[in-house]
């Protein structure tokens, strides 16, 4: 038997201090998130119904209504921010990890890292500024723009970790077969790395569906329907900004309402890039 | 066999490719890594459809002289090539010569097997026509039957052709990559340290393959195991540091070295 001395009680009783304190920093990060759910839930959940998904909003002051066209129009965005960031996001990944040690990758990865820590506000300055200015007018093209842009530092660092993350024994495999560099890239790195790249797309829209500061002087808002790229057009988070500052008690509640929406849009949007993820191949 | 008597062929005319057998003549070649000089002229004949393999202590360059056959050297950043490789009589670093082109006559096997992870065992072998190979006429079924069975893998796997490369247990992951490489008709084969990473079943079997494959092509087998390139090759080459100090028929170099070099490795003294 081993003599258990004051030095094992000691261990013993650090153990269980820093297992205690793991946990509480655990439940510190969880408790926020699930405050905000519940508190969502609660303010937003008695508003949502079929009208609030069916109709346009109502008038002032007027109880009824919806955020239809707000949900359509944030769709639009960040459909259109998808066709711009995706694949600048990706090309340019594919490229920083396959010239790792150029001069030109060392600029673009430095400003691709800028950018993440930009803040968004500035993004809409800039759509504001090449967009909005010279066409005289909002337009959700602008606020795609604007988004797109934030979309593409997110989409192609993650795509050069992926990348690069492919051993070298499966590129050479491929080289060796006599398979052309860009096809080797094309049909063999990339499917190879397909579940992680789409993983971080959608991590990545995720994160700008949610913005509101680049949409408000680009997209503008619309309380109409709205399908032309190139007028303003309606957005959760506008709609939510514009009804939560409002003085009607009834615009309150649905923005409550759209909160919610959007946070259930996120949550989806976070848990199928987590489906994805799950599919990425197991890298030897 | 009189040439391997001296290390090398006489002169061809280098820019005639003669028949398409798999001959290699390596003159004076060279190697850097950046400024780190690991070939020192290497200077051979790699007879064709046989057996040549090469042995050498660890970093004596002989996996970088591989690599140089096939052209997979100067995919590493820094490195270069100094030399000629004739390959049936053609110089492979000759002015205006794909190395892409290269790669389809002088395919490779690794040390550790690496079949392409999102792909069947059927689409493994099949990659390398599909993405650029000459079917010559014959059906993707007929090409990834005929490699497989070349490989000798076939009775193992024609009923789960569908099934992903990677659920193969490691011998015959490395079965397939030379159904892989076979696919696309080389007239070499490169192996470095193929069975490094196999069991000692699953190495016989990869030794047999490379003697029965020898019939049609040629293969070169870098290797660290002496007694497997005795009972695989025809001709063995030794390699120390950078350069090679003995070529000859595979019996010779292990019962009557000429070099005292070659006799102090084989027997054990170093490395």
């Amino acid at each position: 038997m081993i003599a258990a001395g004051p030095a094992y009680r000691r261990r013993k009783i650090i153990n269980a201090i820093m297992s205690a304190a793991t946990a509480l920093c655990t439940i510190a990060v969880l408790v926020p998130l699930f405050v905000i759910l519940l508190f969502l839930i609660r303010q937003g959940a008695g508003s949502i119904n079929r009208e609030f998904f069916t109709h346009l909003p109502g008038a002032a002051g007027e109880p009824g209504g919806g955020m239809a066209n707000a949900i359509a129009g944030s769709l639009v965005l960040i459909g259109l921010a998808g066709v711009i960031g995706v694949p600048v996001g990706v090309l340019g990944g594919v490229f920083l990890s396959e010239y790792p040690g150029s001069k030109f990758g060392h600029v673009v990865r430095l400003m691709a890292d800028v950018m993440n820590g930009m803040p968004s506000i500035v993004m809409g300055l800039f759509a504001y500024t090449v967009l909005v200015l010279p066409m005289r007018h909002f337009s959700a093209l602008a606020g795609g723009v604007a988004l797109g842009v934030m979309l593409i530092p997110t989409v192609m660092r993650t795509t050069e970790e992926i990348v690069r993350l492919v051993p070298q024994s499966i590129r050479e495999a491929s080289l060796a077969l006599g398979i052309p560099q860009w096809k080797t890239m094309v049909r063999i790195v990339l499917p190879t790395a397909a579940g992680g790249i789409v993983t971080g797309i959608m991590v990545g829209l995720a994160r700008i569906a949610g913005e509101t500061a680049p949409l408000l002087f680009t997209a503008f808002g619309n309380r109409f329907w709205n399908w032309n790229l190139l007028q303003p057009i309606a957005a959760l988070p506008l709609q939510v900004f514009s009804y939560a500052i409002a003085p009607y008690d009834d615009w309150h509640r649905q923005a409550w309402a759209g909160a919610l929406v959007l946070v259930a849009m996120i949550l989806v949007i976070n848990v199928t890039a987590r489906s994805f993820a799950a599919r990425q191949v197991n890298l030897p | 066999m009189s040439a391997l008597e001296t290390n090398t062929m006489p002169d061809r005319a280098a820019a005639l490719p003669g028949p398409r057998v798999g001959g290699i003549d390596t003159r004076d070649v060279h190697a850097w890594f950046d400024r780190h000089h690991v070939l020192h002229g290497i200077t051979l004949t790699i007879a064709p459809r046989q057996v040549t393999s090469i042995i050498g202590p660890s970093g004596c360059g002989k996996s970088t002289f591989l690599r140089c056959l096939n052209r997979m050297h100067e995919l590493v950043p820094g490195a270069r090539v100094g030399g000629q490789i004739l390959l049936d009589g053609g110089d492979i670093y000759g002015p205006g010569v794909d190395p892409v082109l290269v790669r389809r006559r002088v395919g490779m096997v690794f040390q550790k097997p690496n079949p392409f992870p999102t792909m069947s065992i059927y689409d493994n072998v099949a990659a390398g026509l599909r993405l650029g190979g000459d079917r010559g006429g014959a059906t993707l079924d007929e090409i990834v039957e005929r490699s497989l069975r070349a490989a000798a893998l076939w009775d193992e796997v024609k009923d789960r052709l569908e099934k992903p490369g990677t659920s193969l247990s490691g011998g015959q992951q490395q079965r397939l990559c030379i159904a892989r490489a076979l696919a696309v008709s080389p007239e070499v084969l490169l192996m470095d340290e193929p069975c490094s990473a196999l069991d000692p079943a699953a190495t016989l079997r990869i030794e047999e393959l490379a003697r029965q494959l020898a019939g049609d092509i040629t293969i070169v087998i870098v290797t660290h195991n002496m007694q497997q390139a005795a009972r695989v090759s025809d001709v063995t080459g030794f390699f120390l540091n950078g350069e090679l100090v003995e070529l000859g028929v595979t019996d010779q170099i292990f019962t009557r070295p000429k070099d005292k070099r070659t006799e102090d490795y084989i027997t054990g003294r170093f490395g």
